[in-house]
């Protein structure tokens, strides 16, 4: 079984800051790690790996080539194989250009059984990309997997929505999208750390030569989302403090609901 | 002259941080108010590689990197200075296998020790042997397939739990120190048994025990090292684990406690203001951060002088002398800055303050290091 596993390097925060005057956000001085729900899809993958035969995971990651630290420690959780997307042309993409720019290279790797994505990405915060990919790759997809089963050629999933879950079965190729709830990552294994540094690590950075995405879809340029303006809603509060008797505060309060139309 | 973490170090490092901020803080104050070893935390060492930081790859270790093993050791003595004695303790014992085992004995107990989930235990120290540790009692006569053994020793951290123990014994008491030799044992040869568990000031949730030696058969091939030469390499051993087990130590408590100190002085109101805004107590964060930085800079250069494969005792000693002086130094004020709420249990700096002080005492006492460096730099005095 082949799984592919695709990792998006965020900043460490789950309250990122937006520049009020830019309105982008603020990267700079925040750590960055790999998006929480990605692990999840990783330690999904790496469990299928640990409990059947003959799988072999690989990790994609689009980013600059900072992120290069992501796909190490990707490789160190014992992933089998990782790859680095990174080319000018695919920056400022948004999901649209992003998930053109994944599949692309899912393409040029061919041959998958599985794709995992986290379930949404805590900068960006869309969770559009895994469903795009499966779109532009015609391939099923189950969204917010808290468990899974591989039986056969099909995986029965449990999807979790609001007020319960839905149990899908889909046939491989499939595309899963994961959430927290799917089970605990694991840590980066020491004696992994050291060989994913190492010419032994099966690691390689591509560019847009290797994969062929289309030029007119990807890229700031070619990117459909248009941010107007990103803001952080300003918290109003207004307070009426209401004194005297208890009766005269609770006929000031009906008086204060009425103005407001609330009663 | 260039200080920088390469990539693997930094990775390790945050693994390790993020480690002892989810597996050992979570239960710092349980196990030291219950005195309970954390036997489960060191599982998942064993699982996530931690315990093989730094060894031989041939073991199942990551490669040599003293300063890995170091970072490993901060991060975790910052939120558990007593898992971070059993864990660089262990590390310790195979620290000592490493530099005098032979090539089986590596491969029996090493790589145990290193991937197995195996604890290690180092034994030197007896009663009448602390400081002077040549005044070692406990006796080894030689048979025609063994050593038998016979004494008492005291001390023993991870002793109650250890699957594998180095243990110091006298091969020839005429030669005195050329007369001490290493013996490798392993838990549950006939004659080896643990007596009192220490019921200790700090570092409550480590494991301090007595051994009790009698008629303890140990095969020839467990000798470790060269006959008679025990003594030195056990010396030899300490000298490079006391970067670890103490310096390093040291400087994750006194890291966090500076930490706690910063949070808290900016936000305790006292006299309508933070109480950062008073000079003097300003004046004390400058000199913890300055100590803890100068402690910093001594414990990773003499790692990185053991990396290097440069001669690193004297400068080990000053890592181990001044980073566990600064820990208690820097607790010390930390409890100061934090007033009455200090010295509650409610907050971990009395537990750090309790667990700072070993690193002063084991691993060879403050005496002990100036001795060992005023020798070095004096020379031989005519
Ligand atoms: C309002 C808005 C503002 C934005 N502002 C900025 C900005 O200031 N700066 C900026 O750089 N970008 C910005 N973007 C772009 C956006 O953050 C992402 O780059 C976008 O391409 C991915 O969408 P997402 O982060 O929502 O991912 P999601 O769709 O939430 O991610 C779902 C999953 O898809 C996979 N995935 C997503 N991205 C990648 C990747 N690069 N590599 C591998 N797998 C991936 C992961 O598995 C992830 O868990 C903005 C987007 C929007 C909508
Ligand atoms: C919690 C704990 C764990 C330990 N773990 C281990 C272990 O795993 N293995 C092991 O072998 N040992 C271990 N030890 C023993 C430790 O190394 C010794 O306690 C230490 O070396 C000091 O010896 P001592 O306690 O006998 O003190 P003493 O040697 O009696 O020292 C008493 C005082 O005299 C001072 N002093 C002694 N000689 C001199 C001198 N020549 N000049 C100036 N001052 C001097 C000392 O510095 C000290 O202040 C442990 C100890 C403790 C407390």
């Amino acid at each position: 079984m082949k799984i592919i596993v695709c990792i998006k390097q965020v900043p460490d925060t789950n309250d990122v800051k937006i520049d009020p005057v830019t309105g982008t956000l603020i990267r700079q001085g925040v750590p960055s790690i790999i998006n929480p729900d990605d692990l999840n899809a990783l330690e999904q993958a790496l469990r299928l790996k640990d409990s059947h035969k003959d799988v072999h995971v690989t990790v994609l990651c689009m980013g600059p080539p900072q992120a290069d630290v992501a796909i190490r420690q990707a490789y160190a959780m014992g992933a089998d194989k990782a790859i680095l997307l990174s080319d000018r042309v695919f920056a400022g993409s948004d999901t649209w250009a992003t998930a053109t720019i994944l599949a692309a290279a899912i393409r040029r790797i061919g041959d998958f059984d599985i794709i995992f994505c986290g379930r949404q990405a805590i900068d960006g915060d869309t969770a559009q990309v895994g469903p795009e990919i499966a779109e532009f790759l015609d391939i099923p997809q189950i969204t917010y997997v808290r468990d899974l089963v591989i039986k056969g050629s099909t995986v029965r999933a449990e999807r979790m929505v609001e007020d319960g879950h839905m149990v899908i079965e889909a046939p491989m190729p499939v595309l899963l999208t994961a959430i927290k709830e799917l089970n605990k990552p694991r840590y980066p294994r020491m004696q992994l750390i050291y060989k994913a540094y190492s010419p032994e690590a099966d690691i390689v950075a591509w560019n847009n030569g290797d994969i062929d995405a289309d030029l007119t879809q990807i890229g700031v340029k070619n990117s459909p989302t248009n941010v107007k303006k990103s803001f952080v809603p300003v918290k109003e509060k207004h307070c009426i403090e209401l004194t005297g008797t208890s009766r005269a505060i609770a006929t000031g309060l009906v008086d204060e609901l009425k103005k407001l139309h609330i009663i | 002259m260039e200080y920088r973490l390469s990539p693997q170090q930094e990775m390790v490092r945050d693994t390790a941080r993020k480690f002892a901020r989810e597996v050992c803080e979570p239960i710092a104050a349980e196990i030291d108010k219950s005195h309970r070893f954390p036997r489960e935390t060191f599982d998942k060492m064993t699982e996530c590689g931690i315990t093989a930081v730094g060894f031989p790859v041939a073991y199942g270790g990551t490669g040599l990197d003293k300063l890995a093993q170091v970072l490993v050791t901060e991060e975790i003595a910052r939120k558990c200075a007593a898992t971070a004695a059993i864990f660089s303790i262990h590390q310790g014992t195979a620290w000592t296998i490493h530099l005098f085992g032979t090539e089986d004995q590596k491969q029996k107990y090493l790589r145990p020790l290193l991937t197995g989930g195996v604890i290690g235990a180092f034994s030197l120290t007896e009663p009448n042997a602390g400081s002077d540790a040549s005044n070692v009692q406990t006796i080894a006569v030689e048979e025609e397939d063994c050593y038998v053994l016979n004494g008492t020793k005291c001390f023993c951290s991870n002793g109650g739990q250890a699957g594998i123990f180095v243990i110091l014994a006298m091969t020839n008491p005429e030669l005195k120190t050329r007369g001490i030799s290493a013996f490798i044992v392993e838990k549950g040869t006939p004659g080896l048994s643990i007596g009192k568990t220490e019921d200790k000031m700090g570092i409550c949730a480590s494991d301090t025990s007595e051994l009790i030696i009698k008629d303890l058969r140990v095969p020839k091939e467990n000798l470790l090292g060269k006959l008679n030469r025990g003594f030195n390499h056990a010396l030899a051993s300490i000298d490079g684990s006391r970067i670890t087990v103490a310096a390093a130590q040291a400087l994750g408590i006194a890291e966090e406690a500076l930490d706690l100190s910063v949070q808290y002085v900016k936000d305790r109101v006292q006299f309508g203001k933070p109480i950062a805004v008073q000079q003097g107590l300003q004046w004390y964060i400058a000199d913890m951060k300055t100590r803890i930085e100068a402690a910093r800079s001594l414990t990773y250069r003499a790692a990185a002088l053991v990396d290097q494969g440069e001669p690193y005792a004297t400068l080990g000693a000053m890592a181990k002398y001044f980073a566990s002086e600064t820990a208690v130094y820097v607790t010390n004020r930390a409890i100061q800055l934090h007033g009455g709420y200090g010295f509650m249990r409610d907050y971990p700096l009395e537990r750090m303050y309790r667990d700072a002080k070993i690193t002063e005492i084991y691993e060879g006492t403050s005496e002990i290091q100036k001795l060992v460096i005023s020798r070095e730099v004096i020379g031989k005095i005519q």
